[in-house]
């Protein structure tokens, strides 16, 4: 599996961590301006999903596929959001972005008692071991 | 220091190691705060920081979802919640016509194991902190709620009550530019 990129995003907006691994071609506008497209495309396609569900539920995107990539969403219960883009042959990433979140997110991050909630994470340990874990998938 | 495997990390505390620092901290803020009230809404401040980042490890730990109603989430609170960071589990009580009030009944308090309350701090909340933990935690899931002591077994009532309120929901903040 080749794993494109990740965003984190807490509820408030603000991409908390954003990480490529293999990106060839740019979005051609700012990356502040492509964080706030993505969370809006993301708030948009929750409401509009929680809208047309059948049962009254606030979870349902767990991403889409697109013709040359696919976007894989995890949202915690706390309001984290997880975005992560790979190419079109991988199936299921949930556990991926739960890991992610569970083993490394809380692990280094939340409760890192320097990292303060709500801001940009600059924890090198975190990116290090973020960077192994996806490493680790890219070759399997 | 290592901090390998750490997550999957079942060892436990002493319990009574846990119960002595917790009384270490409390004797400590008593001696900075002239009033008990003070040490009090220090030991809510305090327990609300712990709260907002407990919670996160609450979900890493647990495979929890969602709630979808404040009983469900009164359960959830205390048979995995307690269970998970305190080892009791406190009953859940006297609920409110409207259901939006309910109290945690403990039998058994961890934190007061070695505890007396001497008698020039009879206003003092010694387990204030698990107000804030509880209002800090519930806060990141979306619920605002007031928490507060209704009877301490440290001040000579039979079971330590803490009441619960619910506020409001709270939302996810909206986008710019969104309605």
């Amino acid at each position: 599996m080749t794993i494109y990129n990740l965003y984190i995003f807490d509820r408030n907006c603000s991409c908390l961590y954003y990480k490529e691994w293999t990106r060839q071609k740019e979005a051609g506008i700012p990356r502040e301006e492509e964080f706030k497209l993505m969370y809006g495309m993301i708030f948009s396609l929750k409401s509009l999903i929680s809208r047309l569900s059948i049962i009254s539920a606030k979870e349902g995107l767990v991403g889409y596929t697109a013709s040359n990539y696919k976007l894989h969403y995890f949202e915690t219960p706390t309001g984290f959001k997880f975005v992560m883009n790979t190419d079109t042959s991988v199936g299921n990433v949930q556990d991926v972005l739960r890991h992610i979140y569970a083993r490394i997110f809380v692990e280094y991050v939340v409760r890192n008692p320097v990292a303060r909630p709500g801001e940009h994470v600059d924890s090198e340990l975190f990116a290090a071991k973020l960077d192994d874990y996806i490493q680790d998938l890219s070759f399997k | 220091m290592s901090r390998q495997g750490r997550p999957q990390d079942t060892r436990k505390v002493s319990g009574e190691l846990f119960s002595l620092t917790y009384g270490a901290l409390v004797a400590q803020l008593v001696r900075d705060y002239e009033k008990d009230e003070e040490v009090n809404q220090q030991l809510d401040k305090m327990g609300y920081n712990i709260g907002v980042r407990l919670i996160e490890d609450f979900f890493a730990r647990s495979q929890q979802g969602r709630c979808h109603d404040f009983a469900q989430a009164a359960d959830v609170l205390t048979k995995v919640g307690f269970k998970m960071f305190l080892g009791v589990v406190p009953t859940v009580a006297n609920w409110s016509a409207k259901g939006d009030e309910f109290s945690l009944i403990l039998d058994q308090n961890p934190l007061v194991d070695f505890v007396e309350l001497p008698e020039t701090h009879q206003g003092l909340l010694y387990s204030n902190i698990i107000c804030g933990v509880i209002r800090g935690a519930l806060e990141m899931v979306q619920l605002e709620v007031k928490v507060w002591f209704v009877q301490d077994q440290l001040r000579g009532s039979d079971s330590t009550e803490i009441r619960v309120k619910f506020l409001k929901k709270l939302e996810d903040a909206v986008p710019a530019g969104e309605d």
